[in-house]
Parts: C-alpha cells; sequence; structure tokens
C-alpha cells in the first residue's frame, strides 16, 4: 500500500514533499484532481493516479494546464474539492483562465499547487518565481519548507479557499517537492466526488459586473491579510532582542536555521510561511527595532521589495539586505546563507568555506551529460535527420520533451528549445523569412498539449516545413504518464487512442507518413522526400519508449535481442559509435564494441554500419 | 550524535535511490530525525544521481553541506569523484567506492579522460582521510551468478566496518519494506558486504 493511504492518526513516516502534498488533499476530502505532468510536480500525479481508486476519488491528466485548471475550477464550482498541479511554466499555459477565475471565484475550496524549479534541474528553458502570479492573479499563496508542511499547508489551502470563496496557491521549490522528512498523520476525509454546479450571477465576470467583481476581489485579500496577520505559519523563531535579523521563506528557511547552528549564533528570524498577502503588521512590527535586516529569498526580490515599503512607515534608516548579499539567480543552498550570515555578523564558520571552494572549483573533472537510453527513437529518428540533411542549410526546431537531449554533441537536432508546441510556430516564422529549410521536432504528448494549435497554423498561413512528431507513445521525460494518444486514461481506464496522423489529416496536410524509427533507410528516404514538398508535411515517428518497452518485456519474461560486433568485418568506420552515439557502444583497445548488458536490441547500429559487421547474437 | 551526513551518488540504474530510502527509513525506525533529497526527472536519463541523507537529532536542510560529510558511498568512481567536496579531511569525510565505471558519452565520443582509480584516489585525498575502492559488483556477480546492483553489499560493507551509527535490525527492516520482492537476496548480499575485508 501506498504510504499516503496509512489510516493510522498520529503515526509518523518519511514522505516526499509531493507525496505529503496528496496526503494532505486526501486529508481534505478532496474530490477531483488533475494535472498535466511537469518535474518538479511529476510525483504528486504519479502518486494520485496510483491511488486514486483506493481512495475513492477522480484524478486525470489533462491535455495541457490549462485544460487541467480548467477542469478542477469546474469541479470546484460545482461543489467538490478540487487541486489542479503543475510545474512553474505549466501556470503560464494555465494563466489565461486564471486571471478570470480570481474573479469568478469557487463553491468548494480549490487548490493551485505551482513547483518552481530555480536551478532548472528539470527546466533548462528559464527560471521563474510564481510569486509574482499571486500578486497579478489577486490569488493568496502559502509557502511550506519541509514535507510536514507540505501536507498542513494543502490542509489550510482548502479551508481558506472554501471560506473566501477562492482558489488558494501553494507554491513549493524543487527542494521542497523532492526532499524527504518525517509528516505525522492526520486523519483522511472522505471526500464529495459529486456536487451540483447552481447559476450564479457572481460566477459571471464580465461586463457590466466586472469592476465591482474587481473591487470586491481586493477587498477579499485585505481579509486575507487579516488572516496572514495571525496565522501561525507566519512565525518568529528566536524571539529576542538584536540589532539584526532575518525574513525568510521557503527551503531557504531549513538553510538559515542550520547556518545558525553553524555559525553558533542565534538570530530572530521572521519565517513567512504566508507569502501573499504578506502579514505586512507583524513584519513592521519585527523590523521596527532593528538596525539591519537581511530577506532570503530563492528568485525574485519580492519579501524584500515589500519589506522596502513597510520601513518606509516605522524604520526608514532600517538597512535592508538581500539579493545584496545572496544571487538572484538559481537554487540557494546552507553555503550561501552562511556565506551572508558571516559577513555580515563577523561571525566564523569553523571550516574555510572559500578555500575548500577554490580546492574543487580548479578540478577538470569529466563531464557526463544527461543522455537518451539505449534503444532510444529519438536517437534513431535524430541520426536519420542528420543523414537525409547533410550539406543542407537547415534549421533544427527543438522542443520539450526527453528529445531536448538531441542538443547535445554529435546529433545536435535542437537549435533552440522554448515551451511545449513551440519548434513548429518558431520555424513557421523562419521558413516565412528565410530561404533555409526546417524541421520541428515535437513529441506526441507535446503535440497534443500545445502543437495542434501551432501545425494548422502552417496550413492556414502557407509554410512548408517538416513536422516530426517523435510518437514514443507516452510522456516519458516526466515518468511515464499516459497522453490522449495512448488509449488509457491516469487512473487505468481504456479511452480512445487519438492517432495523430489522423489529426494531421484532417487538418488539410496532403503529406503525412508514419515511419518506424527503427526503419533508418525509410526514415532517411521519406524525410529527404517531404524536405523538397511546397506545402508543409508531417511524419509520425512512432515507436513506444524503448525503456518503457524493455520494462514490459522483462515483465512479461521476454527474452531482449542483443547486437555484437563481427571484429573480423569491423573496418574501424565508428559511425556507430561517433555519429549514432548509442551508450551501449563503446572502443577498447582500439576495438568498437557493444556492452551486452545494456543493449536493448533495437539493431539501429547494424543497419549504420556500412561495413554490415553488427549482427544479432543467435544463442 | 549531533547529526549523521551522507552522500550517495552514481548514475541511473545503480540503485543509489534504494540504497538511501534503505538508509532514511532504517534511521526513521531508530528513532532520528531525518531528512534526504534527491533530483528527478531529465537529470536521471544516464546522469549523474546524487542522493543526500541527514540523521540525527534534528535538522532542518535535506542537502549535505559541503565538506561536512560523515560518508560518501560512490556506486560509480567518476561520480564519487564529482562529489569529492561533500567531504573534508577536517570533517574526516570516509569515501567507499564500487570499482564499477560507467563510460559517459563525453569519453566515448568526445574524447575526453576517464580517470584512473589512483588519479581519483589521488584527487580524494584532498578531501578524505580515507578512501576505500573495492569491486563490489564484481564480488556480487560472482556470488549470485547474476547482474544485481552492488548497493546492498555496500550496505553491508557501511555496516561491517562500523561506519554508518544504525542497527542491524533496523537496516534489515527496512530493507524489507523498500523492496520486499529482493529481501532474501538483499540479505545475503548485505551479510556479504558485511564480512568484506580490505
Amino acid at each position: 500500500m501506498n504510504k499516503v493511504l496509512i489510516d493510522k492518526l498520529g503515526e509518523k513516516v518519511l514522505l516526499l514533499g509531493n507525496e505529503a502534498i496528496v496526503r494532505g488533499a486526501l486529508e481534505s476530502g478532496i474530490g477531483f484532481a488533475s494535472t498535466y505532468p511537469g518535474t518538479p510536480s511529476s510525483e504528486i500525479g504519479d502518486t494520485f493516479a496510483e491511488i486514486a481508486k483506493d481512495a475513492g476519488i477522480y484524478f486525470e491528466y489533462s491535455t495541457n494546464e490549462k485544460v487541467a485548471l480548467e477542469a478542477a475550477a469546474g469541479a470546484a464550482l460545482s461543489g467538490v474539492r478540487s487541486m489542479v498541479f503543475f510545474k512553474h511554466f505549466g501556470l503560464n499555459v494555465a494563466s489565461d483562465s486564471l486571471f478570470p477565475l480570481a474573479y469568478a471565484g469557487v463553491k468548494a475550496g480549490m487548490v493551485i499547487l505551482v513547483a518552481d524549479d530555480p536551478q532548472g534541474w528539470s527546466s533548462g528553458q528559464a527560471e521563474e518565481d510564481t510569486r509574482l502570479f499571486a500578486k497579478i492573479a489577486h490569488l493568496p499563496m502559502l509557502e511550506p519548507s519541509n514535507a510536514q508542511e507540505c501536507k498542513d499547508f494543502v490542509k489550510m489551502a482548502f479551508e481558506l479557499s472554501e471560506k473566501f470563496k477562492i482558489p488558494v496557491f501553494i507554491r513549493t521549490t524543487t527542494r521542497v517537492s523532492h526532499m524527504r522528512s518525517i509528516v505525522k498523520l492526520g486523519k483522511i476525509i472522505k471526500g464529495k466526488t459529486k456536487g451540483k454546479f447552481i447559476k450564479n450571477i457572481q460566477n459571471r465576470n464580465f461586463p457590466p459586473y466586472i469592476i465591482d467583481v474587481h473591487k470586491e476581489l481586493h477587498e477579499k485579500l485585505e481579509e486575507l491579510r487579516k488572516v496572514s496577520e495571525k496565522s501561525e505559519i507566519n512565525f518568529i523563531s528566536n524571539n529576542k532582542k538584536s540589532n539584526f535579523g532575518v525574513i525568510v521563506s521557503g527551503v531557504s528557511y531549513d538553510y538559515v536555521m542550520d547556518a545558525m547552528d553553524d555559525l553558533k549564533i542565534k538570530l530572530p528570524v521572521l519565517r513567512i510561511g504566508f507569502t501573499y498577502p504578506a502579514p505586512d503588521k507583524k513584519i513592521k512590527e519585527f523590523i521596527k527595532k532593528l538596525k539591519t535586516v537581511l530577506v532570503i529569498e530563492e528568485l525574485e526580490p519580492f519579501l524584500e521589495e515589500r519589506t522596502h515599503v513597510l520601513a518606509k512607515e516605522v524604520n526608514p534608516k532600517l538597512l535592508i539586505y538581500g539579493k545584496s548579499h545572496l544571487p538572484n539567480a538559481g537554487e540557494y543552498n546552507e553555503e550561501l546563507v552562511l556565506e551572508a550570515l558571516s559577513k555580515i555578523t563577523g561571525k566564523k564558520f569553523s571550516m574555510d568555506l572559500i578555500a575548500h571552494k577554490e580546492k574543487y572549483k580548479k578540478l577538470k573533472i569529466t563531464k557526463r551529460f544527461p543522455i537518451m537510453c539505449p534503444g532510444c527513437p529519438h536517437r534513431a529518428t535524430f541520426y536519420a535527420a542528420k543523414v537525409a540533411t547533410a550539406g543542407m542549410d537547415i534549421v533544427y526546431g527543438g522542443d520539450v520533451g526527453c528529445y531536448i537531449l538531441g542538443l547535445y554533441k554529435p546529433l545536435e537536432t535542437q537549435d533552440f528549445v522554448f515551451s511545449m508546441g513551440a519548434s513548429e510556430g518558431l520555424v513557421h516564422g523562419i521558413r516565412k523569412t528565410t530561404d533555409q529549410k526546417a524541421i520541428a521536432f515535437l513529441g506526441d504528448s507535446t503535440f497534443f498539449h500545445a502543437g495542434m494549435p501551432g501545425m494548422v497554423n502552417t496550413v492556414f498561413n502557407k509554410t512548408n516545413p517538416l513536422i516530426i512528431v517523435l510518437d514514443n507513445r507516452i510522456t516519458a521525460m516526466t515518468g511515464h504518464q499516459p497522453n490522449p494518444g495512448v488509449g488509457i486514461t491516469a487512473m487505468g481506464e481504456e479511452t480512445k487512442a487519438i492517432p495523430i496522423e489522423e489529426v494531421a489529416k484532417s487538418f488539410g496536410i496532403e503529406n503525412v507518413n508514419v515511419v518506424d524509427p527503427f526503419a533508418v533507410k525509410e526514415m532517411i528516404d521519406t524525410i529527404k522526400e517531404f524536405l523538397n514538398k511546397d506545402k508543409v508535411s508531417v511524419i509520425v515517428a512512432k515507436r513506444e519508449c524503448q525503456l518503457l518497452a524493455m520494462r514490459k518485456k522483462r515483465a512479461q519474461g521476454i527474452k531482449v535481442l542483443k547486437f555484437e560486433i563481427d571484429q573480423s568485418k569491423c573496418k574501424k568506420i565508428g559511425i556507430c559509435l561517433n555519429e549514432l552515439a548509442c551508450p551501449a557502444i563503446y572502443k577498447e583497445n582500439g576495438q568498437y564494441k557493444i556492452d551486452k548488458d545494456i543493449c536493448t536490441g533495437c539493431g539501429v547500429c547494424a543497419q549504420v554500419c556500412p561495413a554490415k559487421a553488427i549482427h544479432a547474437v543467435t544463442e | 550524535m549531533k547529526e549523521f551526513n551522507i552522500v550517495l551518488t552514481g548514475v541511473g540504474g545503480q540503485g543509489v535511490l534504494t540504497l538511501g530510502m534503505i538508509i532514511a527509513e532504517a534511521a526513521l525506525k531508530q528513532g532520528y530525525d531525518v531528512r534526504t533529497t534527491e533530483l528527478h526527472g531529465l537529470a536521471q536519463r544516464g546522469g549523474s544521481i546524487p542522493f543526500h541523507v541527514r540523521f540525527g537529532k534534528k535538522m532542518y536542510t535535506p542537502l549535505v553541506l559541503e565538506g561536512e560529510a560523515n560518508l560518501v558511498i560512490g556506486l560509480e568512481p567518476l561520480e564519487a569523484l564529482r562529489s569529492c567536496y561533500y567531504g573534508s579531511r577536517q570533517h574526516k569525510t570516509m569515501f567507499l567506492i564500487d570499482n564499477d565505471p560507467v563510460v559517459p558519452l563525453s569519453v566515448s565520443v568526445l574524447g575526453e579522460k576517464y580517470p584512473s582509480i589512483n588519479e581519483i584516489k589521488n584527487i580524494l585525498k584532498d578531501f578524505s582521510d580515507k578512501v576505500i575502492v573495492l569491486n563490489a559488483s564484481e564480488i556480487v556477480k560472482k556470488e549470485t551468478g547474476s547482474e544485481i546492483a552492488a548497493n546492498i553489499y555496500l550496505l553491508g560493507c557501511v555496516f561491517g566496518k562500523k561506519l554508518i551509527p544504525l542497527k542491524e535490525k533496523f537496516i534489515l527492516q527496512a530493507m524489507e519494506e523498500v523492496s520486499p520482492k529482493y529481501f532474501e537476496i538483499n540479505k545475503k548480499i548485505f551479510n556479504l558486504g558485511m564480512k568484506h575485508k580490505e
């Protein structure tokens, strides 16, 4: 049984922040949850998918985050407690419906959880601080610092949401989402899964009502500020007299507590858990008698700017440090906080961290990039595209998925990466304004998520890029969640599998082929042919994610084919290693070899070897 | 004991996560406060996987501070080297490394050099009092006749050498909970590791 279902009041279990969020929802009587997978929030969905049936609630992977938000809003407006969650980029997608939702309000509690990713561990394209969204969308926001708070804050958010008829944000960051700490369990409450939509003028946020609703929203926020003032999740640690204090939110609270311990100092620390609306009075009270305050928060100076505003009233001479002592990009850690505290207080840490850093910064350690797995169909498609376009002046449009790894040498088939489905729009613009050929690569889940409008646009506005949909029959990068092309729902029920090639044809695209990426020559020939068409063309490169295929074979006891290189035939050309770059192939003492332990038997190397030296092993 | 800091490292498939979970659950059973952290998602596709476990009376951050690891367990030599900065002589950090290299594409395709085990040991001297390198994967393969991750062997080894302040019964309980399917074989490998002499 999944730990989040343990029905023992007061039991202490070790939970991942993301698991604790699910537990919090279960203790709040949730009835409906929806998402589009995105790391660092993915395990919330994985956990819901695993337990939804047993817990008697509904969970879905929606087509994209905007649909997920709308679905959860529909449930909340119908009186069913709902939660929607995604990574920071997901909120960008959902934001078009987010703003009106704040105006419309909700009937049952609705929680919107957003997982930010400072450092871009799982989001190379941009860092983003979602706290700013709370402000422009006029929605309250809570920020937990550990797994226990992840659970508790979700419960609190549901209560607030229902009381104030407004969706409530929870904002985590990677380190909170992916931290395990001890969680004391509360009682699971069986929530409502059926309600009724009751027509209400309040939900009609369009003129002439809009101005009144907007005013009411501001009033709601001021009421919520009163809650924030009294809330125990804004608290002071080491409440004693001092000239110097710290204001902190999120995971940085953990860093400052340990850093003080390591520096053997005790400073008053105001931990803000109710980030928006901020507890202004509490902050003013805290900074009134200080000479210096350090605001510690990852990414944007959100609380720091608020502190500036408030200090003007109560302590205009207050020295406010923040981004002056800590970076405005990247993830924080205890080292950074230690350095800042040490600099301000003059206290020295028992270890010379700067000398330590110098010692390892000068080391040149051999790099290890994440790579496409052995037998990954994307590698085969990229290889074919490189061969088919050799010598051509061509742009490779990139997109979001495992195939982002095609940006590394030697394949280099992702010239840019913006956002979900963006490859097509960009490639369209490039085709309109240059004489260069262009291919847009995007995945199956990405196609359904935001790729369809881009494809339609190439037809509507008449360009002729080649669009290759890397259809690996799953949402692979985030951990194998189903998508509309797969034929199965998040809760394991069968549903209609939507074939991408049929969608493309229905848009009026004439050149549409489905090609197996492991059929290398057919793929090369099709790419060459389609790049010469005067209208947009689509290749659906269809082949299940090899990780998943292997897992299924193992479970069914099916033997995996292995390949080997016949040294008597090998002419040491090295295409298999240097151009295909399969991680199962390596060179040892001048000989190319295949590591049978990790070879998955795709046979692509055998097809690309000009000497025909690679063959399947027959045992 | 104020706190005990462990950094586990390796590449996908070597069992870093399972090992980390067993240690963390065992520490919880022994009554400690526990925090762990790891990376998920794309970074796992053939990339480095560092997993931090901290346990003790009370702590806040899940990340081990540079130079403050008590123990670094490397399931892959290059990844152990990459985590060198969590160790320090001042903190008497112990490195335990399985000599089971997974050669990255930066070496096989792009011509970077994979350091020899002696080079790795030499660099680590700056960060550690004691570096133990063993051929755990090889031993496990020989003893069990199959390709099984060496993570549990290494755990047995650190336990046998009294390098980790956890009781055997809690480790075994955690092992059974985290991977019940493999409990019997894991127990056997744990015992083998416990008797490792070097």
